[in-house]
């Protein structure tokens, strides 16, 4: 589905990605972890075009999408929903505008099916009468949640979560793996989550990619990468502060 | 010396790659409104924005300008004792100079100020990013319609402050200091020709279109939180005014 093949990305003189290679199964949950700073949330903005490689492709089915001109990459970028880390409501919008507002735009949809359809997203993320209420009234959790109402309504295929659970607490951090694992069973769509919540990912990921350094340094079952013997990786997922992972630079 | 040279060139290309960026950003946002000009609502919100909410500021900045013009205007005229050409003096400077320059300053304080900081956070909350992941072009909400509605906006606020003025003017001259109603009017039918009304417009059009160019342009690439948009804002207001007085020079020297 999405394909990315020797990735190299450069901000200064720091190398964010180094040659990075990544497979995201069609249909599937993949998990990308890594330590704060490795550049998880660059690699998933590549994957939708919002940033450009230095060398290397990102094929998304058949499309290298480091190639195409804008109508072009707006077409494949038809196929992703994406749920930002601050969830990036429009700030000027109503909760139910926000929701409404790819409808209008992309869709010829009439007033009330758009209705009917907000209600329903609304509904199926827990937030229903909150339609009118605006972003900043909201707490982190209802950001994220409407954030993904959005993302879910014009039932992508790829849909990204740029860390959906980070700074909430671990019964909204639950809720909100739970609703993308009920989501991912009930459409079907190909997700690839950016995560620091371990151990909690693993129980909704099917493959859990390992980010560090630039590169993938190890991928696999959730349950492979739990008994993962690379220090690197048992390191992180412990959350020992000896071994190789460097906390003070 | 050569440290010297080459941080002159680096200046230079610095300039020169700002300058790239600037006419590359608008004249995408021309061809996205041509190609994809989206909802005409969209663009009058921004009408409303630009246009009709800066209209008490228009007209008080006005009433103020047209009544110190009054006021300069007889003193100096009065010397001469040519007290009757007030209408006419108050009305030349109004629609040729000050009318389109000191409305577009007025529309940059107030609209063009708030149009980088509304760009500039939208860019740094990832706003503009969702926009681009729903394959929807952030131009054609952010960007184009602001550009149309500057177009609009600025010259009928311009209007607005040429008529204002005109009676700021009459007020002083005329109910205070005793210049004759008709000599006031009289003079002002004479001398201005439909020359100086559409030089007017010309001005105010091409001080719109940069208003809205320069402070959307500085809200699009802003950065680093919320202190970049504070400096994006500040750096927009005073580009954008700078832009207009020196814009203003060669449109006039043009336009005479």
């Amino acid at each position: 589905m999405i394909n990315l093949v020797n990735l190299v990305k450069t901000f200064g003189t720091q190398k964010v990605l180094n040659g990075l290679n990544l497979e995201v199964p069609v249909g599937k949950i993949t998990a990308i972890i890594g330590p704060s700073g490795e550049g998880k949330s660059v690699l998933l903005k590549h994957m939708i075009g919002l940033m450009r490689p230095d060398s290397g492709q990102v094929f998304v089915e058949d499309d290298d999408i480091t190639t195409l001109g804008r109508t072009d990459l707006n077409r494949v970028r038809e196929k992703f929903g994406m749920l930002f880390q601050n969830a990036a409501l429009f700030d000027s919008m109503s909760v139910y505008e926000n929701v409404a507002f790819p409808l209008q735009e992309k869709t010829k949809l009439s007033r009330e099916e758009i209705h009917v359809k907000v209600l329903e997203a609304l509904e199926n993320v827990g937030l229903r009468g909150t339609g009118s209420k605006f972003p900043d009234e909201l707490s982190g959790g209802m950001k994220k949640r409407v954030g993904l109402a959005r993302a879910l309504l014009l039932n992508p295929r790829i849909i990204l979560f740029d860390e959906p659970t980070t700074g909430l607490d671990p019964i909204i951090c639950r809720a909100i793996h739970q609703l993308i694992k009920d989501t991912h069973t009930k459409y079907g769509f190909t997700a690839v989550i950016v995560s620091h919540e371990i151990p909690e990912i693993f129980d909704i990921a099917d493959q859990v990619a390992m980010l560090y350094r630039g590169e993938i340094l190890e991928m696999g079952s959730a349950v492979d990468i739990q008994h993962s013997t690379h220090p690197v990786v048992s390191q992180f997922i412990s959350g020992s502060l000896d071994g190789p992972i460097q906390f003070v630079k | 010396m050569i440290t010297l040279v080459e941080k002159l060139g680096a200046l230079a290309r610095c300039v020169l790659e700002e300058m790239g960026r600037m006419v590359t950003f608008v004249l995408y946002a021309l061809y996205t409104l041509v190609r994809n000009p989206g909802k005409p609502v969209h663009i009058i919100k921004q009408v409303h924005f630009i246009g009709a909410k800066s209209t008490f500021v228009i007209v008080l900045t006005s009433a103020f300008t047209g009544m110190v013009l009054g006021l300069q205007g007889y003193y100096t005229l009065a010397k001469f004792g040519s007290e009757g050409m007030l209408g006419s003096a108050v009305a030349l400077s109004l629609i040729r100079e000050l009318g389109p320059v000191l409305s577009a300053l007025m529309v940059t304080g107030r609209a063009g100020s708030a149009i980088t900081a509304e760009i500039g956070i939208k860019k740094i909350t990832e706003q503009v990013d969702a926009l681009e992941t729903m394959a929807l072009e952030p131009f054609k909400y952010l960007v184009s319609p602001k550009i149309v509605a500057a177009v609009i906006a600025v010259p009928l606020l311009c209007a607005i402050f040429d008529v204002v003025g005109i009676y700021g003017g009459y007020l002083v001259g005329v109910k205070l200091l005793g210049v004759n109603t008709g000599a006031y009017f009289h003079e002002m039918y004479k001398s201005v020709v439909w020359k100086d009304v559409y030089s007017g417009v010309i001005k105010s059009l091409s001080f719109g279109f940069l208003i809205a160019w320069i402070c959307s342009y500085k809200g699009y690439y802003t950065d680093h939180g919320a202190e970049g948009v504070s400096r994006a804002t500040t750096a927009a207001v005073v580009m954008a005014s700078v832009c207009i007085l020196v814009c203003d020079y060669f449109l006039t020297a043009v336009l005479l």
